[in-house]
């Protein structure tokens, strides 16, 4: 897993291999530096000698004017080093989503992918930058001063070893155990974020049903449930200080009654006293230092796992190894196709479907909510492949094509779909990156979207907001089908894409579609007879099924479930209030603006 | 690479920042005054050991060590029993510092606790209006980002702070009592530290700020383009989209690096400056010693540990400046947030259990009665009037407007007697749903009246003006917990009997009974384990078991597939049964059989009246029905 990740650092090798050896450095100087102070009290001040402090002072001057580099150098890569790890994972995620399938998508929440790709990888930085910086650092400086003082007394030093076993042993219990306890305060804050987004999204049930009180007591509790978890965990942090205090003081202790005997029996000067007492802090400081870490680490240990989990999912539809650039034309046939979303399931969405579409042919698709009309669609593109059976586009299966190729002469309106923070000629741009103005015109003619972009007052260049919430929906739906037609397709696919639009415009779009593009398949989904009624055939699905394939006049005649739909749209039964025919397009509503925020929860 | 031209620190945001600061301590001081003043004590005594710790070494080496050199039999006892005294101190300090975390921890649980607590009962209390402007994922973040800054700062930052406020003055006394002169020496060096953290810690404050739009940037760019991630398949548009990434990405990189470069450089900074601070000292004390004597050999020896121990602390404040820098940002959003203005409530008018005699005479009683009645008292008179709550509700000539600029509703009017269903049709944005979220007054309205059985809801107490309706929404919204408390919602006294009964006239009894744990089963995450169908059901027999005279549904059955449609109809059928009904529907069924249809079109009503009116006057509604367009 962590493999997975140091992969990224890359360019940043450098920088990651300077950072610690800086640091070392740094590390280095501030263990001289004690020394030369210990001379300039013994050799000069003990000895009344100017000189001996002058020669003492310089080196430590020059050894500070090192170590500052040192550390300048070792912040600067550390830094580099981190935010350069950050960099390259944000890339690699994002490269590989563009790689997912739609399965691959519904895999992760958009919401997950997006934390994935900021605060996980903060986080992440953040742990990279202290590992570096004192993953060498403290041990090092451990090391180095525990040398310092063998090298002084080695007696004495032995004091020191005892207690680094003795404190090691005691912060790293204590580190282990509030590790223990701030697993489960995730789990909590999982509690607190759940019950405040319910109540931020659902404030409207709340007070209609005036149960602030209630929500208040309820929150209270999670949130005093949180405090107690976290206070158990800084009680036991809270040992930490007084225990380093305690062996500081204890060894300090130690080491001036020992001390003192040796100084009088002429072993140690009072300078070297000072020295090691100095080695003793730097000694405890790196055991504290080290603790840290290790907390540090085992909380990013999450985050590590979350960015793994999408640098290691594996596409599920990939490019054939030697992929066909061309498509013939456009004819579809469905030859024993059966489709389910989870590949192991036996609980097929589509079962044996079988039909041929000759190439210009307009077919309509209709059917009830969850009869599988969009997966049987989503199948032609590969947003999605079969589980059985074969799908051939212009003759031959769609598996052999490039996908990019088949994507692009398969022109794809999704149900729910999406316009781009843009100008709308940058929109339409999507579907053909060098399309001409005069031909992003009469795409949207096409799709009769030219009529409400005129009657804006910066036309095309009207700048479109993200997410598209500044138009209505019957207008976004147009610019969409514009989109897709600017990819001049060899197969269109309408999936419920004029569903706000009025029925006189939606017929006006087909007739287009008919007279202009009559050598373009066109595969419409459709809630409304009256949009599918004039289509060369109709498909009619049930619960996954094809219940009946023909003409309206034959699917009046031969299929139930076409002429029950017919009827209860046409007799004023219980069919639907077609609102899109209530008014002419307008701008959408404060009421819906209002509402964009709504859904933005998680 | 790109330059990133950081934006330079403004003078505003940081006044702002500091208010808030000074409110956190005002707050802090309210509530854990005492907790407060015994952890300044416990700072005290450490810090008092400490320094008394570094003066030991001074008598150790002065008053025991150098007497007894060459002396033939040294005596011991002394130096033990100074070493046992100094334990005694270093033991009071250890104890100190062990309460003073203790003390700190429940310090700032407590004010996190207090501060969520009072940010969400402060938020509950909000306007709709409030929801409506804020990214949800902004209010979330004020609970765990911005509260998780002032963690930091509160059990790290704080006593820090003091605690190096503490030792500087401590280990300043030290020091001017060894040696004036070397004071104003080390003096002179902490100057110099000081300006150099400034010039610093402005540099990487910059570059943080920089950091944050940047990294604003990258989001925005990765929650659009995961939300449209399958229509950028569908159009190959992947290559473009990660150029666009790639630019803002090597953006955040540039800032990110900067911010993190000067932040890292000020430590070393200043360890070096005082490493030169204690050469000079000890070159200038040197001197002193050597050519004045009036400096002793342990006393500049201890000096120079004070010299350490007084850089030392200003190294740790520096190291702190970012958390505080962020926990001022942290602070000033939360206490934004307590700043909002309350949903405004100034009614009078109380819903109270009523009894009427047979002279249709209402009296207040105590018990439950089943019978509502709105208390009213009249200032001008001195009297109190009852009218039976009855569900008559009233609009007359209501203007209406989200924001001052863009007028949304213009001169509605209607009324809806007790017990009839009015339904609403027209495009959306035709203002259907905020004429609904008038009348329990979610908005507030500019002009006209809206009466509910003859009193001015403006004159209702809001809580119990929302008592008297019930809402179904298009999206339902379920809470963590169970089934049966879903329900309790809109009761929360009722009895398991109830609830049952309540989801039997919902028709949701019967899968509520095929669930594992049937009433008892979790809910969770807004109830993604049932369908939208049940969900839906759920919400039905929540207003159900709330049985309010008055009845809101708002597309209450638009995302359901027609099989369970059919169940959810027949509950709402059950549930609209004797109650007055505001229905915005688009299924005929639910439009026909309705007392009056208000056909609405930007805003306006340009139709009204029941269906049969509405077909015989052959208007819009006519041509919505038959789908003819009628030649005007």
């Amino acid at each position: 897993m962590i493999k997975t990740l140091l992969a990224e650092v890359k360019q940043y090798k450098k920088a990651s291999f300077l950072t610690p050896a800086f640091m070392l450095l740094e590390v280095i100087v501030e263990m001289l530096i004690p020394r030369l102070m210990a001379r300039i009290v013994d050799d000069g001040i003990g000895k009344g000698s100017m000189q001996a402090i002058l020669i003492n002072g310089a080196a430590m001057l020059a050894l500070a004017l090192g170590g500052l580099f040192a550390g300048f150098m070792g912040g600067k890569y550390g830094a580099l080093a981190s935010a350069g790890l950050a960099k390259n994972l944000r890339e690699a995620m994002f490269k590989r989503i563009q790689t997912f399938s739609f399965e691959n998508i519904d895999h992760f929440s958009t919401a997950s992918l997006v934390t994935r790709m900021t605060t996980d990888v903060t986080t992440l930085q953040n742990a990279y930058q202290i590992v570096l910086r004192m993953g060498m650092r403290a041990p090092a400086s451990l090391v180095v001063a525990m040398i310092m003082a063998f090298s002084i007394s080695p007696r004495l030093a032995l004091i020191y070893l005892a207690v680094v076993f003795i404190l090691g042993g005691a912060l790293f219990l204590v580190a282990y155990s509030v590790h223990k306890i701030f697993e489960k305060i995730f789990r909590e804050y999982d509690n607190m974020n759940e019950n405040v987004q319910e109540n931020v999204t659902g404030i409207r049930v709340v007070k209609a049903y005036v149960r602030e009180a209630y929500e208040r007591s309820g929150f209270a509790k999670t949130s005093m449930e949180l405090m107690k978890k976290f206070l158990h965990a800084e009680s036991i942090l809270a040992l930490n200080g007084p225990m380093m205090l305690f062996s500081a003081y204890g060894s300090m202790m130690l080491i001036s009654w020992f001390g003192a005997h040796m100084i009088i029996q002429n072993e140690l000067t009072t300078g070297n006293l000072m020295s090691l007492m100095t080695y003793c802090m730097n000694i405890l400081m790196s055991l504290m230092m080290l603790s840290m870490a290790f907390v540090l680490i085992t909380m990013s240990s999450a985050s590590i796992e979350r960015i793994s989990a999408v640098l290691t999912e594996e596409p599920t539809i990939t490019n054939p190894a030697e992929p066909v650039t061309t498509v013939r034309d456009g004819s579809i046939c469905f030859d024993h196709v059966s489709f389910s979303y989870d590949g192991n399931s036996k609980e097929h969405v589509l079962t044996d479907i079988n039909f041929a579409i000759r190439s210009g042919e307009m077919i309509g698709i209709i059917g009830s909510t969850g009869s599988a009309k969009t997966s049987l669609v989503n199948l032609i593109s590969r947003l999605y492949d079969v589980s059985e059976g074969t799908i051939y586009v212009g003759g031959r299966d769609v598996r052999e094509y490039d996908l990019v190729t088949l994507r692009d002469e398969v022109s794809h309106v999704l149900q729910k779909n999406v316009l781009f923070s843009g100008t709308i000629y940058e929109n339409l741009r999507w579907g053909d990156p060098d399309a001409t103005e005069a031909e992003c015109r009469r795409a949207c003619r096409l799709a009769c979207a030219d009529e409400f972009i005129e009657r804006f007052p910066e036309g095309y260049e009207t700048y479109i907001e993200q997410g598209g919430t500044n138009v209505s929906g019957g207008q976004r739906q147009r610019l969409c089908i514009a989109r897709a037609l600017l990819k001049k397709p060899k197969i269109l696919i309408l999936d419920d894409s004029t569903s706000a639009v009025d029925t006189a415009t939606d017929a006006k779009i087909r007739k287009a579609f008919r007279e202009e593009i009559p050598e373009t398949t066109k595969l419409i989904i459709a809630q409304r007879i009256a949009s599918v009624q004039d289509a060369d055939r109709i498909i009619v699905m049930d619960e996954g099924r094809i219940s009946g394939i023909g003409t309206h006049a034959q699917l009046m005649e031969s299929n139930e479930i076409y002429r029950d739909v017919y009827e209860s749209q046409t007799g004023g039964g219980s069919g639907d209030f077609d609102e899109a025919k209530m008014s002419v397009e307008q701008p959408l509503g404060e009421e819906a603006k209002h509402g964009l925020y709504r859904k933005g929860g998680a | 690479m790109p330059r990133v031209q950081p934006r330079p620190l403004k003078k505003e945001d940081l006044k702002k920042n500091a208010a808030a600061m000074k409110r956190l301590f005002r707050f802090l001081f309210s509530h854990f005054g005492f907790h407060l003043i015994v952890v300044a004590v416990c700072i005290v005594i450490s810090v008092l050991a400490n320094t008394r710790g570094t003066l030991f070494l001074q008598t150790l080496i002065d008053d025991y060590i150098q007497p007894m050199i060459g002396s033939k039999d040294p005596d011991y006892l002394p130096l033990a029993l100074a070493i046992g005294k100094m334990a005694a101190i270093y033991g009071a300090g250890i104890l100190a510092m062990l309460a003073q975390n203790l003390i700190m921890a429940r310090v700032t649980q407590g004010t996190l606790d207090l501060l969520r607590r009072a940010m969400f009962d402060h938020m509950e209390g909000l306007p709709i209006r409030y929801f409506d402007t804020h990214p949800h994922g902004d209010i979330m973040s004020l609970y765990t980002n911005d509260i998780d800054t002032l963690r930091q700062m509160v059990s790290q930052s704080l006593p820090q702070f003091l605690n190096s406020l503490i030792t500087i003055v401590t280990v300043l006394i030290c020091m001017i009592r060894l040696s004036l002169p070397l004071t104003f020496v080390t003096l002179f060096m902490v100057f110099v530290m000081m300006t150099a953290t400034k010039k610093i810690a402005g540099r990487s404050g910059k570059y943080y700020m920089a950091q944050q739009k940047d990294i604003a940037s990258v989001n925005s760019h990765i929650e659009e383009m995961m939300n449209g991630q399958k229509v950028i398949k569908v159009f190959n548009h992947e290559p473009q989209s990660v150029k666009e990434f790639l630019a803002r990405n090597d953006r955040l990189f540039d800032s990110a690096y900067h911010a993190n470069k000067y932040a890292n450089v000020l430590a070393p900074v200043n360890a070096q400056l005082g490493n030169a601070s204690f050469v000079l000292s000890a070159v200038i004390g040197g001197l002193l010693a050597i050519f004045t004597g009036n400096l002793s050999l342990g006393a500049l020896a201890s000096f120079l540990n004070f010299n350490r121990s007084f850089t030392m602390p200003i190294n740790q404040v520096s190291q702190q400046l970012n958390f505080i820098v962020m926990a001022m940002a942290g602070a000033d959003r939360i206490f934004t947030l307590l700043d909002e203005k309350q949903e405004p409530d100034d009614g009078y008018v109380t819903l109270v259990n009523a009894t009427v005699d047979e002279n249709g005479e209402v009296t207040e009683v105590e018990e439950r009665t089943g019978t509502w009645a709105w208390k009213h008292y009249h200032k001008a008179d001195n009297t109190t009037t009852y009218k039976l709550q009855e569900g008559q509700v009233v609009y007359d000539g209501v203007d209406f407007g989200y924001n001052e600029d863009k007028q949304v509703l213009f001169d509605i009017s209607l009324q809806a007697q007790p017990g009839q269903k009015i339904a609403f049709v027209g495009a959306t944005g035709a203002g259907k749903t905020t004429i609904i979220n008038l009348i329990n007054r979610f908005y507030d309205i500019e002009d006209g009246k809206i009466r509910i059985d003859g009193i001015n809801v403006n004159k209702i107490k809001k809580a119990d003006l929302r008592r008297s309706m019930g809402l179904v929404l298009q999206d339902t919204h379920l809470f963590t917990g169970t089934v049966a408390d879903n329900i309790r919602f809109g009761k929360l006294d009722a009895s398991d009997e109830e609830v049952r009964k309540a989801a039997k006239l919902a028709n949701a009894d019967g899968f509520i009974r095929r669930l594992p744990q049937g009433y008892d089963t979790m809910l969770t995450g807004n109830g993604t384990n049932l369908s939208q169908g049940q969900r839906q059901l759920l919400a039905i027999a929540r207003a159900a078991i709330y049985d309010p005279p008055v009845l809101v549904l708002d597309e209450a059955t638009s995302s359901i597939d027609t099989r369970t449609e059919k169940l959810v109809q027949e509950g709402l059928d059950a549930l609209m049964k004797g109650r007055t009904s505001f229905v915005i529907a688009h299924r005929l069924s639910t439009i026909r059989n309705a007392d009056c249809i208000m056909v609405m079109d930007q805003g306006r009503i340009i139709e009204s009246g029941n269906h049969d009116d509405l077909m015989a006057q052959r208007g819009k509604y006519y041509q919505l029905y038959t789908g003819k367009v009628v030649n005007a």
